[in-house]
């Protein structure tokens, strides 16, 4: 899905908030948050691309006002909700209050049909996919050229693992792409890579 | 008039919500406080820069490690006795030179090596390092106290898949005979990230 989560060249954004000390946990509750969707994950009540995909989910204005943190709980409350390990209505009765979950999941996809094969140098093109459910591939990429420079081990497919679609693991690509070609005559020189799975890429 | 019998319901506070999970995640296992304390140590304690560090500074010493960490990251540091998470398949080193810097970010999320580089920093996963960094790189560091020649090719490196990724620094003038553990003093976890020369 096409939605707030994709930053990736979003412009109008102002100065990193930098500090050579940050932090990553400011409050305990972060901390606990952080520990909970990972115990729902070694309890099998969600995987990682399930995770994901529900804070891909929020309602934008919801998704940009809240902290990292709230967001990973956004998702782990509302995939609890989903599967049924526990009600929206005893979840807002034990806290007291209502808790705003994501939006609700369309249909996931499985493998692309035709999957290539492609080594170190090959030039590749990013296909113009467009999902209703979670696809893991940067807006700023789609129809783009780039160069492989390396392949990983299989994985899960995402697009499928995120909905409970059965699908055949695979390698992801990492793809060299120069700024330039991405936001043409409105980026700063430099060479970009991103990790592609095979089902997103075709021969150029 | 505001209507006197209409409930107003409020948006239960973040701590409240938390609590209502953890109570019925609780539920679901007898031994779920103690794996709850478990994986706030590893979090906190164990997942530090500091095993980023050791494993740069035994590249920068022993030049048989380096091949073999560039070759193939994951098992590299394994030989450290460092562990990486199941779903961190593949880890890729890279190698910074006086004409190549090398900068990691997750534009979608929040995706690090953290068992070796620590759960992110805050600004890592914030709005605007993630908007911008892939676009205007130069700019970004520059902002965040790099300021690199324009002779200095800048790899922006996007985690968006499982493949995991830190930055071998350059070592420091002036650390020659310098012990290990000196050595893997003066790593930062922004040097680690990319974000700032060592």
């Amino acid at each position: 899905m096409d939605a707030m989560y994709d930053l990736g060249g979003k412009q109008g954004f102002g100065k990193v908030r930098y500090a050579k000390d940050a932090r990553a946990f400011h409050e305990p509750w972060e901390v606990r948050a952080n520990s909970l969707y990972a115990l729902a994950v070694r309890f099998g009540i969600l995987n990682m691309d399930e995770y994901r995909h529900a804070i891909e989910r929020m309602e934008p204005r919801h998704y940009l006002a809240a902290s990292y943190y709230e967001r990973s709980l956004t998702s782990l409350l509302t995939l609890c909700v989903e599967k049924g390990v526990v009600t929206q209505e005893e979840l807002e009765r034990r806290a007291g209050g209502t808790i705003p979950l994501s939006t609700p999941s369309a249909q996931g996809r499985g493998n692309a049909p035709a999957r290539e094969r492609f080594a170190p140098g090959d030039r590749v093109r990013v296909r113009l996919d467009s999902v209703p459910g979670h696809i893991r591939l940067p807006g700023y990429i789609r129809g783009k050229e780039g160069v492989v420079v390396s392949e990983s081990p299989a994985y899960p497919f995402p697009d499928a693992h995120a909905h409970g679609v059965a699908s055949e693991d695979e390698p992801t690509y990492d793809v060299r792409f120069r700024s330039e070609d991405l936001w043409p005559g409105s980026s700063e020189p430099a060479l970009v890579h991103v990790g592609v799975f095979q089902s997103y890429l075709e021969r150029s | 008039m505001p209507d006197q019998d209409r409930v107003v319901q409020r948006t239960a506070p973040i701590e409240k919500r938390v609590e209502a999970i953890q109570s019925v995640i609780a539920e679901r296992g007898p031994d779920a406080a103690a794996a709850l304390e478990e994986l706030g140590h590893l979090a906190q304690e164990q997942w530090i820069p500091q095993n980023g560090a050791r494993v740069v500074a035994r590249a920068w010493v022993d030049p048989e490690f380096r091949k073999r960490l560039l070759a193939n990251g994951r098992d590299a540091v394994a030989e450290l006795g460092l562990a990486m998470p199941k779903h961190h398949r593949h880890l890729v080193v890279l190698e910074n030179s006086p004409s190549v810097q090398n900068v990691i970010c997750c534009t979608q999320c929040s995706c690090t090596a953290f068992s070796l580089i620590g759960l992110p920093p805050d600004w890592y996963k914030d709005l605007e390092y993630r908007a911008r960094v892939v676009r205007e790189s130069r700019t970004v560091l520059k902002e965040m106290g790099l300021d690199l020649s324009p002779q200095v090719e800048v790899r922006v490196w996007d985690t968006t898949a499982d493949t995991r990724y830190m930055v071998l620094p350059q070592r420091p003038a002036g650390t020659d005979g310098w012990s290990e553990e000196r050595l893997a003093a003066a790593v930062t976890r922004d040097g680690l990230i990319g974000v700032a020369r060592l």
